[in-house]
């Protein structure tokens, strides 16, 4: 049973067998094969083919057992128990088989075994040596290639045995199908796609295949040391740094080479052992060279500041050096290298001075999605105690705070209403403004793997994603959304497709939508969104036929003008059609990053305390008042881009800033970077110098992901704990000490005894983290709200009885048609719209500094539909100079149909052309969010 | 004379009707019109009563294993004909298609009606492109007149056949290789169960059976099923073609009654016997996949059980036929060789030991051979037979171990001398 909803589906009885396995009888239950039935009791029968986590397909023929009575041996990986069987797993001719076959195994074995080298585990080697076979009777070598065309993926052709567990691996639980078998008989062998080299065929690095793999016919190339088996590993269970899902995996760690030698999923987890090209091979930044390992102060010489460094450092050709970032030695160069005491003394006397000269209202901080639920708790908690300010924020506010706002205003909270896994229940998935396949990789394999278990996938985006290979694509133009989904509910209410008794029971103010929605018929929406009128209305009574309804969104809904009034229709659809609190239905703004719902629950947000209690309510702000023991601001602070305007115009005169980097992620990032040069005094604290730090005053040394320990809440509300596997290098200190550090400095004392205690005081205050701990989060971690973290997982599917809202009843809030800030015109013909690729995160810190990733995508581009190229006079590949009302950049063109004509897709990741040079910083009125996904362009060639 | 052209209606009948008037002057479309004249059940009633068995190769009775399809599945159900005729020696079904091919399409929509299929398939090997002209033009004229698409000859069933042409693979003839392959797959043998009957084509029930099995429907339906279970022996009831093929005066394609004729009769008094000064030396008579017969087996009725007792199968009934100037050593290595190259290479047995196989019988033939080479052979066929999903590794170690058994002293003697004898031959016979 996969579902995520096990417990809370009818328990059956089940019919159980008994049979006898080595003399020994056993009960199970019917369906249980027999080589599952064996490992129960203890018994591990060899196989090559199988995995528990693959559907058996009984080709290795390893596994072959005597059954009394049988003609043959049976292979017992695909034979079911039955009452009265007798079975011997290692009889004499049993073990005779299976040594013949090893013995043909390998006899087109290499003498040495890459996986036995590299992770120590190749199962048919294992075999051999169990058998002491040490050659084979049998003539060796099949001269197979080898092919190493993949950046992460060593394929010897020579040393694969045809288990299948790579195409399973790829097929089934990826939903990939890049693997396949070519040829037949003896010159059968895996291919990639139509027969390519791994590394030119579709092939998304997920690294599945080699993780399946039982020989050395498919290794992960070294990523960051030299592996050698005979030095132990440490296995150290943690969580991935990188997306909202939140993969859980085991590092292997070398203590002696304090390094990450490689990573695997963990079975045992809501990601059901997945991951991604991030996960499995994103890791070793946190032992790049670059690391910061001292206190950093600015030099006397570098005043006044000076704009950024050279972007990238070049080879004689022009491109740039592999694994070289900015021109770092230069950047580092400004500073001089300092003791934590002083550097910390130095930041404390400094915010003081500004606090108590200007008034808390004159700092602000911002936080970061990338660290724990302590340290976001423990930063809100320094800017909202010491700083005596409530500016204070963190990405969210770029990402989901426009689906937050609608939210909390509509259904009384902000977090996701069931879990993305809950796909596989839904007869619809409605995936919109999100390209999960980059952004959300493993998510999007439990979609894949819906839709081809029959639930019907409606993808709607301006811009085409992977996913729409799989379901049914409606591309809408850009900036278009509420008039599609005004225009769908117009239909669904025309037609009676409604849920009346949902509405009646469990939702208010539906006679204010009514009357918005009657004006928005499929023949106004048409030339709005530019989807049929016809096809409008088909899509609208697929929806209202379906009895479970899921709606997953990403920042493509959130990143506008309109962001909130997006979230509001979508919110609209899923109450008017009775589709939240019931397996298989609800709404799941798909989080960014790896703790963007723990950093927001914790506080990181202007106007509220930790688990959204408002900062402006007396009797909340009494309660936080009495538990830290200082007076607190009851203004609501500033978000992200107010703040940075705050530095244009002064009136933000000092920041702290911990792990964002809004050099680059800012929008309109000119008029950021001009403001944040501004500042009399800004620190950053960091793992690399990042854009933001090398203008900074001071820079303290952090700690990467892997070398603390913490909690992390992922998308779907599950917290989870990441485990310390490294040292920090250097002098680099844990992030909530340092932070403790400049508290004490600043006059508020913090005492915590480790970093569990900050957990403690931050759960004990969230009543949706009540009563966990450090021990209940282990395996698959615990969704909040949990009422019985020692005996539950937490509540998968929230709201089946109503909302927790002041009249438990859900909100509509109708959304009229507003444009986007900034309509293309003749001089700027074109859409912008910006996002991200699978291989980077964000500003690129982290992974332009991992190997492999930097490999697989080294170069800034953006992509453009071929017939606007055409009429450009640009060939695919060319540079074209991409303008808008503000800044412009240099940058690669790639021809794509995935963006559609008069739109260009740049990812924002690259500091060489970033991206956010040319957005606009025009903000949605509600969720204060930037306009990310849409501006007027200008193409040109250059 | 037990001959008798049932299945072969066009032999009856100036030897061709690919034209639908003279399939209907020669009384075909009279076993549907009997059928549609009855229930379901009644029809699958007549085809189990009738005693037809499977002419594929494995002779499973035909109307039990239409009647393991359920009747209540919510998923449609089909009929797939094998029409991947590609067992060696056997070349019987390509000449009902070409010259009959009205008889195939009427028993397939006889199946259809019978166990409600929603729609039939004809799957033919790629090979066979000027029979899929054919019979692509043979259902468009069915469909023209009324005999194929809605409202069949006026009774009201709709059903209608697909043609899918495959592309070349012997394992495309193993059923649920087929059905992988129909839907698009990669041709590899599915693990049983579920068994086609449950979950079958697009995992839904599905009838498959082949060419010859399903043109014989016709004629059981236009006489009924007594007619022709009185024909034959209990067990092995109606006519069987055998391909017949090799050192013989008149190869080719004879009807004959089940358990009427033996081997010597098949092969002296209807295929002419054998050139002159030589005689009969080894025989597959049921197509590559079975174990050989030796001159001591001539007396065998040719049937389903008499064939079983002598030890080897009826198969296809394509029967390979080598007299004295033939070499078994070599015949055994290129068998092995065919094995060896359409293993589809899913099961490690299989694709590692019909390689092994292959390479000990060069070994072999190449005058390199050792005594252990007939242990090592004897022990690669225990560990290959069974071993696996389908039935091809069974059909290939089945030729090589009954020679290396029956001809021993061929293969002693090829090791001894380094060479087999006789030289092979370079003129093939004409009959």
């Amino acid at each position: 049973m996969n579902s995520p909803l096990a417990p809370d589906a009818p328990e059956t009885a089940t019919k159980t067998v008994t049979l006898e396995i080595d003399g020994r009888s056993v009960t199970v239950p019917e369906g249980t094969t027999v080589w599952e039935a064996a490992r129960e009791m203890g018994i591990e029968i060899p196989v090559l083919c199988h995995d528990p986590v693959l559907d058996p397909v009984g080709v290795c023929r390893m596994c072959v057992v005597e059954v009394e009575g049988a003609r043959t041996l049976v292979a017992s990986c695909v034979r079911d128990c039955e009452d009265g069987l007798k079975v011997k797993t290692a009889s004499d001719a049993v073990v005779r088989n299976r040594k013949t076959l090893t013995e043909l195994l390998m006899a087109d074995q290499r003498d040495t075994s890459t996986r036995d080298e590299k992770t120590g585990d190749d199962e048919l080697f294992s075999l051999a040596r169990e058998f002491g076979i040490t050659e084979s009777r049998f003539p060796g070598g099949n001269s197979r290639p080898v092919d190493s065309s993949s950046p992460v993926i060593d394929v010897d052709h020579q040393a694969c045995i045809l288990c299948d567990r790579c195409i399973r691996a790829c097929d089934d639980i990826q939903s990939n199908w890049v693997i396949g078998r070519t040829g037949k008989g003896y010159k059968t062998r895996i291919g990639f796609d139509l027969d390519n080299p791994m590394g030119a065929s579709t092939c998304v690095e997920c690294g599945e295949c080699a993780a399946a793999c039982p020989t050395g016919a498919l290794t992960n190339k070294p990523i960051t040391v030299p592996i050698e088996a005979k030095r132990p590993l440490e296995d150290v269970d943690s969580t991935c740094p990188y997306c909202g899902v939140g993969c859980a995996l085991t590092l292997k760690v070398d203590r002696e080479e304090n390094k990450v030698v490689y990573a695997e999923g963990r079975e045992d987890s809501a990601n059901e052992g997945r991951l991604c090209v991030k996960g499995r091979y994103g890791f070793d930044y946190a032992s790049h060279a670059h690391r910061l390992t001292k206190p950093l102060i600015r030099k006397e010489s570098h005043y006044p500041k000076t704009t950024l460094t050279g972007a990238m450092q070049r080879k004689d050709d022009g491109t740039r050096k592999n694994g070289v970032y900015p021109d770092y030695d230069k950047a580092l160069s400004a500073f001089r290298e300092a003791t934590w005491e002083e550097a910390l003394d130095l930041v404390a006397s400094k915010l003081k001075g500004i606090r108590d000269e200007h008034g808390g209202g004159a700092l602000a901080g911002f936080g970061s999605a990338k660290c724990s639920n302590e340290e976001a708790y423990l930063f809100q908690k320094m800017v909202r105690t010491a700083f005596q300010t409530n500016n204070v924020d963190h990405c969210t506010r770029l990402c989901h705070a426009s689906s937050v706002a609608a939210l909390l205003e509509t259904i009384g909270s902000g977090a996701v209403t069931t879990v993305y896994a809950d796909v596989r229940n839904a007869d619809v998935a409605l995936l919109t403004g999100t390209n999960a396949t980059s952004n959300h990789p493993v998510a999007a394999t439990f979609f894949k793997e819906a839709a081809r278990n029959g639930t019907k996938l409606i993808i709607v985006n301006p811009h085409r994603p992977e996913l729409a290979d799989h379901g049914e694509f409606v591309r809408i133009k850009p900036g278009s959304d509420v008039s599609f989904y005004n225009a769908i509910m117009n239909v669904i209410l025309e037609e009676g497709l409604e849920d009346t008794a949902y509405i009646e029971q469990f939702t208010e103010n539906f006679d204010a939508l009514k009357e918005v929605i009657a004006r928005y018929t499929p023949e106004v929406a048409a030339p709005i969104c530019g989807i049929e009128p016809d096809r409008i209305r088909e899509i609208a009574r697929t929806i209202g036929a379906a009895n479970a309804m899921i709606v997953l969104w990403g920042m493509g809904i959130s990143q506008h003008v309109h962001g909130t009034d997006n979230a509001r229709s979508l919110i609209s659809l899923c109450l008017m059609t009775g589709n939240v609190g019931r397996p298989g239905t609800g709404l799941h703004p798909l989080r960014g990053q790896n703790n963007v719902q723990g950093a927001s629950d914790a506080g990181l947000i202007p106007m509220v305390f930790p688990d959204y209690q408002s900062v402006a309510d007396d009797d909340v702000r009494a309660r936080y008042e009495e538990a830290w023991g200082v007076p607190l601001d009851p203004v609501p602070g500033k978000t992200v881009v107010e703040i940075a305007h705050g530095t244009e115009e002064g009136s933000i005169k000092g920041m702290y800033i911990l792990g964002e980097n809004p050099f680059l992620s800012d929008p309109n990032v000119q008029r950021a970077r001009d403001g944040f040069m501004n500042l009399d005094f800004l620190v950053v604290q960091d793992i690399f110098l990042t854009e933001t730090a090398e203008v900074a005053d001071v820079v303290l040394p952090a700690t990467s992901y892997f070398e603390k320990t913490g909690t992390y809440t992922n998308t779907d509300r599950r917290v989870q704990l990441g485990q310390t596997a490294l040292e920090p290098p250097g002098e680099a200190r844990l992030d909530w000490q340092i932070l403790c550090d400049v508290m004490t400095r600043m006059g508020y004392e913090q005492g915590y005894a480790d970093v569990e205690d900050v957990f403690v005081e931050f759960s004990d205050l969230t009543d949706s983290y009540k009563g966990l701990r450090y021990r209940h989060l282990a395996g698959r971690g615990k969704l909040w709200p949990c009422p019985d973290p020692e005996n539950d997982e937490g509540i998968v599917v929230l709201f089946g009885d109503g909302f927790p809202t002041p009249t438990k009843r859900g909100k509509f809030s109708p959304a009229e048609v507003i444009p986007p800030a900034e309509l293309p015109d003749a001089e700027y013909p074109f859409v912008l719209n910006t996002g991200r690729t699978l291989q980077h995160w964000h500003t690129g810190s982290m992974t332009r500094r991992a190997k492999a990733l930097d490999e697989i995508n080294p170069d800034a581009f953006c992509e453009i539909h071929p017939d606007d190229l055409a009429t450009l006079g640009v060939d695919d590949g060319g540079m074209v100079r991409l303008s808008t009302r503000r800044n412009h950049i240099r940058i690669k063109a790639i021809s794509s149909t995935k963006t559609s004509k008069g739109s260009v897709f740049v990812p924002f990741h690259y500091r060489e052309a970033a991206a956010n040079l040319l957005t606009t910083d025009a903000l949605d009125p509600v969720g204060k969010i930037p306009s990310f996904k849409f501006c007027a362009l200008k193409v040109e060639k250059a | 004379m037990p001959i008798k052209n049932i299945v072969y209606a066009q032999r009856e009948h100036g030897g061709d009707l690919r034209s639908l008037d003279d399939y209907l002057a020669a009384g075909g479309y009279k076993g549907l019109e009997a059928t549609l004249g009855m229930s379901p059940d009644d029809a699958l009633y007549q085809f189990h009563r009738s005693g037809l068995r499977g002419r594929g190769g494995a002779g499973f009775p035909m109307g039990r294993k239409a009647g393991f399809l359920p009747k209540d599945s919510a998923k449609p159900s089909y009929v797939v004909c094998n029409a991947d005729e590609s067992e060696p020696g056997t070349f019987k079904d390509r000449e009902i298609m070409e010259l009959n091919p009205f008889q195939l399409i009427e028993g397939v929509t006889i199946a259809g009606f019978a166990v409600g299929a929603a729609r039939g398939y004809i799957y033919i090997r790629g090979e066979y492109e000027h029979q899929a002209r054919i019979l692509d033009e043979a259902l468009a004229a069915a469909r023209a007149d009324g005999r194929l698409g809605g409202d069949i000859m006026g009774s009201g069933f709709e059903y209608d056949i697909t043609l899918s042409r495959g592309a070349g693979a012997y394992i495309c003839g193993e059923e649920t290789g087929l059905l992988e392959s129909l839907e698009g797959k990669r041709g590899q043998p599915r693990l049983k169960p579920p068994f086609p009957a449950v979950g079958g084509l697009y995992q839904s029930p599905t009838l498959i059976n082949n060419v010859e099995t399903l043109s014989a429907l016709p004629p059981i339906m236009t006489h009924g099923a007594d007619w022709y279970a009185e024909m034959g022996t209990e067990k092995s009831p109606g006519t069987k073609i055998f391909s017949v093929s090799g050192h013989v005066l008149k190869p080719g394609n004879y009807e004959i009654v089940l358990g009427d004729t033996t081997l010597r009769e098949l092969l002296y008094d209807i295929c002419g016997g054998f050139r002159e000064g030589q005689d009969f030396k080894a025989c597959w008579v049921g197509g590559s996949s079975v174990p050989v017969l030796g001159a001591e087996h001539l007396d065998t009725p040719l049937d389903y059980e008499s064939l079983q007792e002598a030890g080897t199968f009826l198969g296809s009934a394509g029967c390979i036929v080598m007299d004295t100037s033939g070499c078994i050593v070599r015949s055994s290595l290129r068998l092995a060789h065919f094995y060896r190259h359409e293993s589809c290479g899913k099961c490690t047995p299989c694709r590692e030991g019909t390689m092994w196989m292959e390479k000990v019988l060069q070994r072999i033939v190449d005058g390199g051979g050792r005594m252990e080479d007939l242990d090592l052979l004897d022990a690669m066929f225990g560990r290959i037979s069974g071993r696996v999903l389908c039935a091809l590794a069974d059909g290939a170690v089945a030729p090589v171990q009954s020679a290396v058994e029956l001809f021993r002293d061929d293969f002693v003697r090829a090791i001894e001398k380094g060479a087999p004898e006789p030289e092979p031959m370079m003129e093939a016979p004409v009959g």
